[in-house]
């Protein structure tokens, strides 16, 4: 149980809460993860560590509304408390002294790239952020990203905010500009593929942290596997973070498709609920 | 006499029924069968079927107690030994233990202990009982994961006086109790009663808490079981295993009995199953998956199986329920290869026939292949139940820890690990256990961490 301290939405369909959960927050490392029910019938769902705390015992969670469980996650109010919830989990990200790094972060993933980046401009790096969204709604976390990034490089699809084009754009830029150690991609699947695409021309070591469907999340189910060099590798517990150029990003995709069509059903029976409790 | 060529059976609810919901199959003994099947045993003054029971329970002592019509005290005495009492009446495989060491076998069927236990069980679980407190100052013992194996070793440590705190990972405690097996076999209220009596002996539980670091809980406590359990399943490494509509038996049986996936979309985890399900392996997680595909409404449930009927390592009694619900059965059958359709779902296996050739090192006889004996089966949803390695978490975090390379804690035969202190037992250890060998362990350990901590002089 862990109650919630405060809450806030960063645009229209991203929130961001702040949960009282210290022991999390004692171990808690950048590109870590919780699971989370926010409710007896929600499922088990992983979501990012944006952000801990250790001396006040608190974690942030930036996520999306995406579905049934993340909208019980959403009506949860400050002062109530998530009934269950699990962490940390998953290898946390290399950090080292790489020299220039970038990070791409697009979609919610602007908010997950940032313990990454604070952590690796720590350890003496020179960090280039990018990050992109469909309009400058969606920008969120820029002024946090701003502190702690060398240069906020920022894309947009309809030219709202930065470039009017892609991610992609800009890393080819700061690729060009001066030579990259090491590229962090954190994002929607069709984002991290173009991104390790480019890089493998490049020749430059690209990681992803990947989304995959997750049930346990203590690598006992099995849902979270992902061919990764031709080999199953199991998300939950030797990732989230891996080699991008050795990511079947075909294979991420199918699977995490697989009950697509019975998303519907399950948030129209949250919606329900969830008017029946509020009137 | 007729009666005693058989022992009294537990009536069962008709398949026609019951395939279509998550209820218990069996029913129990009525009080009249159990005190007439309780007669029956023979009291042997050196009872050979104690000596098949890994949780050493006074089988003899109980089962007269339910024939002198005092089934609570039954109960009682079964408790002495074992904590769970109303789950090993219902999963233990008693044909291969206690029921096969009992002396009648000889001449008629044995005492069918088993349902005996269950009966017991069940006429105490309506009391209550008062918790216990441990003794103040006594030492305290850290137990990671809340399956058989840490549920008995934290019983067995509370009835000597302990402190003992059991973490858990997931957010529901009993381990492989509650999402493994389902529901049909062993209903969750009991697992939850037999929780319930493991807390009233003092023990404390802490969910959704993952322990990593042993050498930091070794500061707080004296001793640490490790009972973290089942890990990573095994695949096939066949083309398509990563398709939709392909699970790992741990993965579908989770969803079911962990996450009520049946209730969807009350419950909010989703489940799928298709109309013709290929369920691989025989074992018992084997045969739980293919009866949840029928009460999921598949059409047709085959199990795949590369060896005979004779190499199933299943339950009799468990295959016999499958034959009854309408399973088919593809023996001398290997996968190997799984094919989608156009939206990218399993469509169809491939799969090549075998035949026993020599016998390997388990002493079974190994399939081999027949060649060009393949063929296509049309199926939509497979589920892959060939076994599973230990669970990774506590090896990679724990290097003092050491792990044979299938992942398996080393221990000695006392339960006792490379580091000093720390103590493992069940599938942590053993890859796929049953829940009677986990509780073995579990009890083992115990014992042995009383003995290593009277030594250490920590023993109040
Ligand atoms: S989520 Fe179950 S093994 Fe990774």
């Amino acid at each position: 149980m862990s109650e919630i301290l405060s809450r806030k939405s960063l645009s229209p369909n991203v929130f961001q809460i702040t949960v009282a959960a210290p022991a999390i927050a004692a171990g808690a490392r950048a590109g870590q993860f919780v699971v989370i029910i926010p409710a007896t019938q929600a499922e088990r769902i992983p979501l990012t560590i944006a952000d801990s705390d250790q001396a006040k015992g608190t974690i942030t969670i930036i996520f999306q509304l995406a579905g049934a469980t993340t909208r019980l996650l959403t009506s949860l109010q400050v002062g109530e408390k998530i009934p269950h919830i699990l962490g940390p989990l998953g290898v946390p990200s290399e950090i080292e002294k790489f020299g220039r790094v970038v990070v791409v972060g697009g979609g919610v993933g602007i908010a997950e790239i940032y313990p990454v980046v604070k952590a690796l401009t720590a350890a003496g790096n020179e960090v280039v952020t990018i990050v992109g969204a469909r309009n400058k709604e969606l920008l969120i976390f820029q002024s946090e990203l701003s502190v702690v990034s060398c240069q906020l490089l920022v894309a947009t699809d309809d030219g709202s905010s930065g470039r009017k084009g892609f991610v992609t754009e800009l890393l080819a830029e700061a690729i060009k500009e001066r030579p990259v150690q090491r590229v962090i991609a954190v994002g929607p699947v069709p984002m991290m593929k173009a991104c390790c695409d480019l890089t493998r021309e490049a020749g430059i070591k690209t990681i992803v942290s990947l989304n995959t469907l997750m049930l346990d999340a203590t690598g006992m189910c099995g849902v979270c596997r992902v061919k990764v060099g031709g080999e199953n590798r199991f998300a939950c517990v030797e990732g989230p973070d891996f080699d991008g150029h050795l990511v079947d990003f075909a294979d991420l995709t199918s699977r995490l498709g697989t009950y697509k069509d019975l998303e519907k059903k399950a948030d129209d029976h949250v919606c329900r609920l969830l008017r029946g409790k509020n009137g | 006499m007729a009666e005693d060529k058989t022992n009294a059976r537990m009536r069962e609810r008709p398949v026609a029924e019951r395939i279509r919901d998550f209820e218990e199959v069996p029913l129990g003994y009525t009080a009249q069968q159990a005190v007439a099947e309780a007669k029956r045993c023979l009291q042997c003054k050196d009872p050979k079927c104690v000596k098949g029971c890994p949780v050493e329970i006074d089988i003899p002592a109980f089962i007269k107690l339910i024939a002198q019509g005092l089934p609570a005290e039954a109960a009682s005495k079964i408790k002495e030994t074992n904590s769970l009492p109303a789950v090993c009446g219902r999963v233990c495989p008693q044909e291969e233990q206690c029921e096969l060491t009992c002396i009648l076998n000889a001449k008629k069927a044995p005492i069918a202990i088993g349902s005996l236990e269950r009966f017991a069980a069940e006429a105490e679980s309506k009391e209550n009982t008062e918790p216990r407190r441990s003794a103040a100052g006594s030492a305290s013992i850290a137990v990671i994961g809340s399956g058989p194996a840490g549920l008995t070793c934290a019983g067995d440590l509370a009835k000597l006086g302990y402190q003992v705190t059991v973490f858990e990972s997931l957010h529901v405690i009993g381990g492989v109790l509650q999402y493994g097996i389902p529901e049909f076999r062993l209903p969750k209220k009991i697992v939850d009663l037999e929780v319930q009596y493991v807390k009233s002996l003092g023990v404390k539980i802490v969910s959704d808490h993952l322990v990593d670091e042993i050498d930091g809980l070794l500061k707080e406590y004296q001793a640490v079981f490790v009972g973290s359990g089942a890990g990573l399943p095994n695949f096939l490494g066949v083309p398509g295993e990563n398709l939709p509509g392909v699970y790992s038996a741990n993965e579908f049986l989770f969803r079911v009995n962990m996450m009520k996936a049946y209730k969807f979309p009350e419950y909010l985890t989703p489940v799928k199953i298709g109309k013709k399900v290929a369920v691989i392996g025989a074992g018992n997680v084997a045969m739980d998956a293919a009866r949840v595909s029928l009460r999921l409404g598949a059409e047709e449930v085959l199990i795949v199986y590369r060896r005979s009927r004779g190499e199933m390592p299943a339950r009799r009694e468990e295959i016999v329920r499958c034959e009854e619900e309408g399973v088919k059965f593809h023996l001398l059958t290997a996968p190997i290869a799984l094919y989608p359709d156009q939206s990218g779902w399993v469509k169809e296996m491939e799969c090549e026939k075998m035949e026993l050739g020599e016998p390997d090192q388990s002493g079974r006889r190994r399939p081999i292949t027949v060649p060009g004996s393949e063929f296509k089966l049309p199926i939509d949803t497979v589920i892959v139940a060939i076994g599973n390695s230990p669970n990774p978490l506590i090896i990679r975090r724990n290097p003092g820890v050491r792990a044979n390379d299938r992942g398996g804690i080393i221990v000695d035969d006392r339960q006792a690990t490379s580091l000093p202190g720390v103590f493992a037992g069940g599938d942590i250890v053993r890859g796929s256990a049953t829940v009677i060998s986990a509780m073995g362990d579990g009890k083992r350990a115990a014992r042995r961490i009383d003995e290593y901590l009277r030594a250490a002089g920590q023993r109040l």
